[in-house]
């Protein structure tokens, strides 16, 4: 009988699988929760049984119903049973639920550890895959450190199926247990030139996943990298090299320079779209993290914004967004480069998508200029009104604000125009952003005191027409300018013209619909405005109309004192109070209107929202100390709960701060100015920050121009921001035409002196005058407050645990933990046990050994490669010049075309040139805990007095550094050149701040007079070091040495122009032998092309002419010859000081031979 | 890429694989979110879309949505590609693959996911590889368990429902 129960009961279970379930609910749509909650019963009755393949059927019912929404959490344990089924079919389903439904919080997983590791080393591949996929779902802290070693071994397993798994889910591993990344670091490195490629571009794949997050720490792989991205045909292992380069260039700005090259071959070859994107993307961020200033790059610019234009005219969405996205990233650095762009931008506003709408608008901000600010604006506007959604109408609203506001008005030209503008946005219903016009119709009224007149009397409009704005009040959120208007009104009240309505206006009975916030501002602003007029009248001896005027608002406070907002009804009678006695002193006859007047005087200054927090702690004060000591533990143990009055009493007396006679005072606080002042980073207190605001320039400068008695102050109704537009046009075009008959007349004068300047026509940025004397007030902030705008880090960054440098041997100690069987024979014989454990730990330092031996070879093979580069780079060099020749007189594309091919071979070449790491150009400068410079100087061939020095500052301490100043103490013959308007003394700021550990360079140029000689500048490094403690002044000196080396630019040079420069005769001629020299003669010549600029023309055994030329065209050719043990060195140069000079400097570098 | 999900037209969800362990209850509600959003798009707009901190990158296949969540460096060109491929894939395993194939055999689906992308990054680029690794993990299932082909109806043809 029972076992036909069982019988039954197992075939009716049968009835059900997956498939069985799944039609059974797609049958069941009315009742399906019911229906799947017998499911689940039935389930757990299948779980009940001891027979695996009824529980995988019911696990694999489960994942289904799990992807439904429902808990399945409950059968975690029966997953794992299902998980450890020696079958595949089962073990599979097993892993399939487990990763769809653990994670960190489910408590069995810790019993998944050893079921994991039998699969892992299980002999059927299929078996260990779907071990390391699912557990790559749910790997734990705790199992990433059990496993981390037995998935490190898979690393090197003999099938690439197994190795390309083990090698991505080492990243989870990472992430879960960063103390394995160290010790599996060297095997991971392996693996990127695993001959398998998809274990290859698996390792890639983490490798880059985790330089993007830590760049640092894998700029030694850029090498091995940048050989991957030249030799890699697979885009999407290429796309993450690309990706790692752009992470790893803002730390090397070195690197920047080569991935040039390379990247815009890419654009220009590739055919898929995701790459050409990548590598646009890249670019632009490698341009953006080189300093400015390098000319040949705009081409790379202008190629990112060409393409990027053929993604947005593309007809595919998708590709137009992408297009959009990077232009805006573009943007940021290189504003000139896309406005020419501006009419496809403005046609993308146009587009049926909104998020490529949304796009364009963010590009918009950028591309607005004093001249065109009007012209986009108004197209905004004809959008907001056609907008259909209010999400999009709200998002147009905020970017015409943005547009306007951004860096401080800059681009408004007219705020009369601006503020009419705001007004026309308070016709938009519906919209969330009231308050935002509301803060910039406050933040211009209060900022920008000239248009303060037109301001009120638009704003006193507003409050006329309240009952328009405000007409479905509470959940209209463009009631909220009402806020503003009030205010407004109320603070500048003396512009207002018809004061006496615009209070009647605010006492309306509808007035007490708004939200009681505004209703307070009402209250509070209406007595500024009475104020005044009660003034007014009284001044003007109308004692009645006086009178009246407080009856009026005697009669409608009350309406407010019944308030039901707290706020408003305190405000309203505690005034109606206060009015109540003016009138009675009216009454009396009293003048009353100075003394009201009085409760609102005074000016409000604009502050700066982070002033608080800006406002440095005083030197000596110690927030953290106690004032008081504070009471110990063991005092208040003693303390017996007695009398508590007692007590009580006693410890308030203990307590008291001892008294201090005045004398002691006196003393205290000259020792403390002595001391402030012997402290140089005590920063003394400055004049008053509002001394400062006059100072600061523009403001005057700007020409007052009477405002246009054309346009009406007052407009009926609600203002139209166009007849600006047109009115600015009329008068930007008066302005031209009195400048053009100002600079005719100058013409005249000047006439057959010299030639004007062509651009008389093309109106520039600056000749726009603003339409009145615009005086925006800066907001105030503290004295002595540090400019500090970085934003902390993220102390939550899961990643941040991984940045562990990679590069330091690893010790003995870093091992990943190996979990081994305590049996009872290991600890009878300890020494065996000793002994596995050191063999393993030699292992991997025999890996080393190996490693670093591979290394050297590599090396080697450079270099060779370097010489074989080297000579197919003269050869390259003579066919161009054929090629230049022929080409010559083609049309003005292809001539293009050359002078590209022209830049990228020199960059090919120094490239090619680049030596190994100790053959660096760049030398020590100085160097101090904080800071480390070094430097490289390079001639400037557009210019024959200048060259560059490119000093790269490296951050060695913990602490951030910022506003870095260099400067230099010219020489007569050297100059630093200095922005225009500074003086000798100043320093050039240096355009970047450093975080820990980060270097980064910056270029300054030095003009110089005559340059045959070697100079020594003296100069100073100034920076401030910020770190947890505060922040202090730090001065690194330095002696920049100008070689005569760096006066010379590598030139290359044929045999017969050379041996016809030797003919000329106009060469003098030096000589130097140098001995004890053991290094190859090819070595030396590279040493000496790398370090003073030179370049080899012919070369015969141990003979070599070589020839460079100086910034102003000095030809200078050498002889090296190389003897048993010494080297001579003829040199023939047009200026024999340069050439005894260069001889010294070449000496002493050969010397260290 | 942080998950990816399938779901049909009517917004129900077909298929989620989530490469960073969460919660359930956050699986929901970010599930329902994005399936709104993404639901509420026109036909004629980009694929991609800003949501929360994250990207998101979806096609629509007939009539399933095939969604990825991408982080904010990611190329979103090349998840599209993703997308396509693992769209290919499918279509290769059951031939012109239809909804039901992913309804009825969900299974299915994850495995071939699973070959195709761990733990959110690509694992093999080569189309072939994947199928082929599918095929013989397939081939071990058959031949390991004859006797449950003798009880069990797992593997008799499905009719069309």
């Amino acid at each position: 009988m029972a076992l036909k129960m069982v019988k039954g009961s197992i075939d009716r279970m049968f009835d059900k699988n997956l498939q069985d379930l799944v039609r059974g609910i797609r049958n069941h749509k009315e009742d399906e929760a019911k229906y799947i909650s017998q499911c689940i019963d039935e389930i757990k009755q299948e779980l009940k049984q001891d027979n695996i393949a009824v529980k995988a059927n019911a696990v694999c019912k489960l994942t289904y119903l799990q992807m439904l929404g429902y808990d399945i959490s409950w059968a975690a344990f029966n997953i794992i049973e299902v998980m450890s089924a020696s079958k595949f079919t089962f073990k599979r389903i097993g892993y399939l639920a487990a990763s769809q439904c653990f994670h960190e919080g489910t408590d069995v997983i810790m019993l998944t550890t050893n079921q994991i590791r039998k699969d892992l080393s299980s002999p059927n591949q299929y078996d260990t895959g779907v071990a390391l996929t699912g557990l790559s779902c749910f790997v734990t802290p705790d199992l990433a450190r059990d496993l981390a070693n037995d998935i490190m071994t898979l690393m090197s397993h003999t099938k690439p199926y197994i190795r390309k798994k083990a090698v991505l889910i080492m990243y989870k591993v990472f992430l879960k247990y960063p103390e394995s990344l160290r010790p599996a670091f060297p095997r991971l490195k392996e693996k990127l030139e695993d001959p398998d490629p998809g274990v290859q571009s698996a390792a890639v794949n983490v490798i880059c996943e985790l330089a993007r997050r830590n760049p640092k720490n894998y700029l030694s792989l850029a090498p091995l990298f940048f050989k991957l991205m030249t030799s890699s045909t697979n885009n999407w292992v290429l796309i993450k090299i690309i990706k790692l380069f752009g992470a790893l260039t803002p730390l090397e700005p070195r690197l920047g320079k080569k991935l040039i090259e390379p990247l815009t071959n890419l654009i220009h070859s590739t055919s898929a779209m995701s790459l050409l994107y990548e590598c646009v993307n890249t670019v632009i961020a490698v341009l953006i993290s080189l300093s400015s200033g390098m000319p040949n790059h705009s081409a790379s610019i202008q190629l990112c914004v060409q393409k990027l234009r053929i993604l947005i005219e593309d007809s595919d969405q998708n590709l137009k967004y992408l297009g959009l996205l990077a232009m805006s990233k573009i943007l940021k650095t290189h504003p000139k480069s896309v406005q020419s762009h501006k009419d496809l931008i403005l046609q993308c506003l146009d587009d049926k998508d909104e998020s490529i709408r949304l796009r364009a608008l963010d590009l918009l901000y950028g591309m607005v200029s004093k001249k065109n600010l009007m012209e986009i604006v108004k197209k905004l506007m004809i959008h907001v009104d056609k907008a259909e959604g209010t999400t999009y109408r709200d998002e147009l609203l905020t970017k015409i604000i943005d547009i306007c506001s951004q860096s401080n008005y800059q681009y408004i030209t007219n705020f009369e125009w601006y503020i009419s503008i705001l007004v026309e946005l308070t016709r938009l219903e519906g919209t969330r952003h009231g308050h935002l016009i509301a803060a910039q119709m406050l933040d211009v009224a209060i900022r920008v005191k000239a248009i303060r007149k037109f301001a009120v009397s638009q704003m006193a409009m507003l409050l006329d027409n309240a009952h328009l704005i405000a007409s479905n009040t509470q959940r209209n959120g463009i009631c909220e300018v009402l806020y503003a208007a009030a205010w407004i009104c109320g603070e500048f009240s003396e512009h207002l013209e018809e004061a006496n309505q615009t209070l009647e206006a605010m006492l309306r009975p509808k007035v007490t619909t708004l939200p009681g916030h505004i209703q307070a501002v009402y209250v509070q602003n209406m007595v500024k405005l009475y104020a005044s007029i009660l003034q007014q009248k009284e001044q003007a001896g109308e004692k009645e109309a006086a009178q009246e005027i407080t009856q009026l608002m005697i009669e409608k406070l009350p309406q407010f004192v019944q308030s039901a907002d707290l706020e408003v009804q305190e405000r309203a009678s505690c005034i109606l109070q206060l009015i109540k006695y003016i009138q009675k002193l009216q009454v009396k006859e009293v003048p009353v209107a100075e003394e009201v007047i009085a409760l609102f005087a005074g000016e409000l200054n604009p502050v700066a929202p982070k002033a608080q927090k800006k406002v440095p702690v005083p030197e000596g004060l110690d927030l953290d100390a106690w004032i008081n000591e504070p009471p110990s533990d063991s005092e208040s143990e003693d303390e017996k709960p007695k009398t508590i009055f007692h007590d009580e009493e006693q410890r308030h007396s203990r307590h008291r701060q001892p008294e201090i006679d005045e004398e002691e005072l006196a003393r205290r606080r000259e020792a403390r100015k002595q001391e402030q002042a012997n402290n140089p980073f005590y920063i003394k207190s400055s004049p008053s920050p509002q001394k400062r605001y006059q100072d600061t320039p523009g403001v005057e400068h700007i020409p007052v121009v009477q405002i246009d008695l054309s346009v009406p102050l007052k407009v009926p109704g609600m203002p139209m921001s166009d007849q600006y537009v047109k009115l600015e046009e009329e008068r930007r075009h008066k302005q031209k035409l009195e400048k053009d008959k100002k600079k005719k007349k100058q013409k005249k004068e000047k006439r057959g002196k010299h030639h004007r300047h062509n651009s008389l026509h093309t109106e520039s940025e600056e000749d726009i005058a603003p339409a009145h004397h615009v005086d925006i007030i800066t907001e105030e902030m503290p004295e002595n407050a540090l400019p500090s705008d970085e934003d902390d880090k993220d102390p939550n960054d899961p990643y941040k645990a991984l940045d562990i440098d990679l590069d330091k041997p690893l010790a003995d100690s870093e091992k990943l933990p190996v979990q081994r069987h305590r049996n009872v024979e290991t600890l009878k014989s300890p020494d065996s046990e000793a002994l596995l454990v050191e063999k393993k730990s030699k292992k991997p330092k025999k890996k080393e050994k190996k490693h670093k031996e591979k290394e050297r070879e590599k090396g080697k093979k450079k270099e060779k490669e370097k010489k074989k580069s080297s000579k197919h780079k003269k050869k390259k060099h003579k066919k161009e010049k054929e090629e230049k020749s022929k080409d010559k007189k083609k049309s003005k594309k292809k001539s293009h075309h050359s002078e590209e091919e022209t830049t990228e071979s020199v960059q090919n070449g120094t490239l090619d040139d680049e030596p190994l790491p100790p053959m660096s150009s760049y030398r020590l400068l100085a160097e101090n805990p904080y800071i480390k410079m070094t430097y490289d100087i390079q001639g400037n061939l557009q210019n024959d007095s200048q060259v560059t020095v490119s000093v790269i500052f490296e951050n060695k301490s913990t602490s951030f550094l910022k506003s870095m100043e260099l400067n230099v103490l010219d020489s007569l013959n050297t100059k630093m050149l200095r922005p225009e308007g500074s003086s000798v003394h100043d320093g050039i700021p240096v355009p970047f701040q450093l975080p820990p550990g980060i270097s980064n360079e910056a270029q300054f140029v030095f003009t110089l007079q005559s340059i045959v000689m070697a100079q020594k500048l003296k100069g100073t490094l100034s920076f401030i070091v910020k770190n947890d403690e505060g922040s202090t002044h730090e001065k690194l000196d330095f002696k920049l040495h100008f070689s005569c080396a760096s006066y010379l630019i590598t030139t290359p040079c044929y045999s017969d122009a050379f041996a016809k420069l030797l003919e000329s005769g106009d060469l003098h001629m030096n000589s130097i032998k140098v001995d004890g020299i053991s290094i190859s003669f090819q070595h030396l010549l590279a040493k000496i092309c790398f370090h003073h600029h030179f370049s080899v023309v012919e070369r015969v055994d141990s003979c070599a002419s070589m020839y460079s030329r100086s910034i102003q065209g000095h030809h200078v050719c050498l002889l090296v010859k190389k003897g048993e043990n010494s080297v001579s060195v003829d040199g023939k140069c047009s200026d024999s000081t340069l050439l005894s000079n260069l001889l010294d400097e070449m000496k002493e570098t050969l010397s260290k031979c | 890429m942080r998950f990816m999900l399938l779901f049909s037209r009517q917004g129900k969800l077909r298929l989620q694989k989530w490469y960073l362990a969460t919660a359930d209850r956050d699986k929901k509600k970010m599930v329902r979110e994005l399936m709104q959003v993404v639901l509420a798009r026109k036909p004629k707009m980009c694929s991609f879309l800003e949501w929360r901190d994250l990207k998101v990158v979806y096609k629509r296949y007939a009539s399933l949505y095939f969604c990825c969540a991408i982080e904010g460096q990611d190329n979103e060109l090349i998840t599209l590609e993703l997308i396509h491929r693992y769209v290919e894939l499918l279509d290769k395993y059951f031939g012109s693959v239809c909804e039901l194939d992913i309804i009825f055999n969900f299974e299915k689906a994850y495995f071939i996911l699973d070959e195709f992308v761990m733990g959110g990054e690509i694992q093999d680029t080569s189309k072939k590889s994947v199928l082929k690794a599918i095929e013989q993990a397939d081939l071990l299932q058959e031949v390991r368990h004859p006797q449950t082909h003798l009880w069990s109806p797992q593997n008799t043809p499905m009719e069309t429902p």
